[in-house]
């Protein structure tokens, strides 16, 4: 018992990492300018299938192709907060819900359209660690590494350097920042680019372990939802702790309950959170 | 009863009744069912607009109350061998419950922590019900065949269904008509221009909003329950779809939040552009992104929706715009 409750929890800390990126995602842009991407989910997928495509047409290793998507995915981030964002950023919470809502079904029915709904998986292997109960794949192990990496740098990134610094001026207060002389249109299409990064970044790490299909990001989009809530809005630090207290949750649950209740119990939690402390579990509240 | 005088009201059933009646008429099966799909729709825009438009708060999970009506109306039809017209409304008794029940708390949540708790309760719903034994769990429940001879076979039980979902449609739009046009309503629509001042005027708002949140919750319970009477099998996937209550986010939005007449309008636009897409060889494999586009383009430069367009465009027109 004490070996499987060890290998359960184990699991579910390296999960909880890749949770954690693409919780940060979804929060960075929550609460630098109050949006709520509903295009999470999709772009999650987007970068499972960055990996699979690359992989499978040149044989490129998947932590190679997650630098060009990084890139892809900060410059189409941008792309998408120009088209759909801008214009309806002032406008009521719908608005945006709904903007990003149908860049959602935009991707999703593309996506459909070319790589059909069928299972896919990427077939790479790093070998697996330990030995007896407890054995740890290679894949998870360097994705809760990259994960780590990622969250330092973007903690460095916000905190250290000037274009960070101005981000976190426009998330505090918009008019102020502008009045500083940040540019703050260019600073939020900046924002919601790292978020759309961050997202496929954590896709393609999912990728390596998982199989998918296009609509495999809404799962992990509403996992977000959880953790950014757990954490508290823009705060990288927090979406990685909600990562990995969802990630645990999801690797013990399944001991003592069957494995279906464990959304069951997430998303009560996920509504107890909003009720009790929508400021996020470590948030200071605003 | 000056309100009965009203243009306005007229219009908006005049408008339900042109696009129920021509399938009674024609008895003609596959009209049948695709009014039905419009019908169902109108019912629950209006219903979704009694929250959206008037109170402003955005349910995106509001698809947990049709879901939920369908599973206690076949279950009651089912296991418990109910009628119809006794199964039916029971389904929206239980939405209007659970809507009692979970409004005084998460309508405390302002804007987008709302739309997002309503998610939230949707998603807990599906997997609570996946895992509720007397519902089917995951394999959710059928209904015997024979039990569409107590309605005259299973011809007939369509039949009965979509007079059902018809009486609906029109009794969403008297709701929304009477919400709107009622001191009730001005007050939820006070709360939706700004909400602290509304309860510093002597609205007492968390009641208010409440109430708003039952209406727009009853009547989709007995649509779900008449849909899935129709359907003759219940899953969890079917009945709590996500997507399902976007679709009624976009309809409101596209006939024009707040307005009585848009719901139906929207409605009606969106499934028959739907239908066409769906048929059509060009579009068929990327429907979903070309109402993707059309929703994009709606929501960057139509806010209002047709009806607030219209309005704006032709103040003459506004008293038979309701």
């Amino acid at each position: 018992m004490g070996n499987i409750f060890l290998a359960s929890l184990i699991d579910g800390l390296l999960i909880g990492f890749v949770y954690g990126i693409a919780a940060m995602g979804l929060s960075l842009i929550w609460g630098v300018m109050d949006v709520i991407n509903l295009a999470h989910g999709p772009i999650i997928a987007l970068g499972m299938f960055g990996v699979f495509l690359l992989f499978n047409s040149i044989g490129l290793n998947p932590y190679i192709s997650l630098i060009i998507i990084a890139l892809v995915g900060l410059l189409g981030g941008m792309l998408i907060y120009y088209i759909a964002i801008h214009r309806v950023l002032t406008a009521p919470p719908l608005s945006t819900l709904l903007a990003t809502y149908a860049v959602n079904m935009i991707i999703i029915g593309l996506g459909t359209a070319a790589f059909s709904t069928t299972p896919r998986n990427v077939n790479f292997s790093l070998g697996s660690l330990g030995s007896g109960m407890i054995t740890v794949q290679g894949t998870r192990l360097v994705a809760a590494a990259l994960s780590t990496i990622i969250t330092g740098g973007l903690y460095f990134f916000l905190y250290r350097t000037r274009p960070g610094k101005n981000i976190r001026a426009v998330a505090n207060n918009r008019a102020a920042a502008e009045l500083m002389g940040i540019p703050s249109d260019r600073v939020l299409a900046l924002s919601f680019g790292l978020g759309t990064l961050l997202a496929a970044v954590a896709g393609g790490l999912i990728s390596t372990f998982f199989p998918f299909t296009i609509l495999a990001g809404g799962a992990y989009e509403l996992k977000s939802f959880v953790i950014v809530v757990m954490g508290g809005l823009g705060n990288p630090i927090g979406a990685l702790l909600g990562g990995l207290i969802l990630g645990v949750m999801e690797g013990l649950i399944p001991l003592v309950l069957p494995n279906t209740w464990v959304p069951v119990l997430e998303f009560l939690l996920f509504v107890v959170i909003l009720l009790v402390r929508p400021y996020g579990l470590f948030g200071a509240k605003k | 009863m000056k309100n009965f005088k009203n243009i306005g009201l007229w219009v908006g059933i005049l408008a339900v009744i042109l696009i129920g009646i021509w399938p009674i008429m024609s008895r003609n099966p596959s009209s049948r069912e695709s009014t039905s799909v419009i019908l169902q729709s109108i019912v629950l825009a209006a219903s979704l607009n009694v929250l959206l438009g008037f109170t402003g708060y955005v349910s995106f999970g509001h698809v947990v109350f049709f879901g939920l009506g369908g599973y206690v109306g076949t279950y009651l039809l089912s296991a418990q061998g109910w009628p119809l017209w006794i199964a039916a409304p029971a389904g929206g008794l239980a939405s209007g419950i659970l809507a009692f029940l979970l409004g005084k708390a998460i309508l405390r949540l302002r804007g987008a922590y709302f739309a997002l708790a309503t998610i939230g309760i949707n998603e807990a719903m599906r997997a609570f019900v996946n895992n509720f034994g007397p519902f089917g769990g995951p394999i959710g429940m059928t209904l015997k065949f024979k039990i569409y001879n107590n309605y005259g076979g299973a011809n007939q039980a369509l039949w009965i269904a979509y007079y059902g979902v018809f009486t609906l449609a029109i009794l969403a739009i008297l709701l929304n008509f009477f919400v709107k046009n009622s001191k009730f309503g001005l007050g939820l629509m006070a709360i939706r221009e700004d909400e602290d001042a509304a309860e510093v005027m002597g609205v007492a708002t968390p009641n208010a909003k409440t109430w708003a949140y039952v209406l727009s919750a009853i009547l989709p319970g007995i649509v779900g329950a008449l849909f899935f009477f129709k359907n003759g099998n219940i899953e969890p996937g079917d009945a709590f779809r996500l997507n399902y209550s976007i679709e009624m986010l976009v309809m409101v939005m596209l006939g024009g939040q707040g307005s009585v007449l848009g719901p139906v309008l929207g409605a009606a636009g969106y499934q028959g552009l739907r239908g066409t897409l769906l048929t059509s060889p060009i579009f068929k494999n990327i429907q979903l992104s070309v109402a993707g586009i059309l929703l994009l383009l709606i929501v960057l430069f139509i806010p209002a929706g047709a009806v607030g367009w219209l309005r704006r465009r032709f103040p003459r027109l506004r008293r038979f715009l309701p």
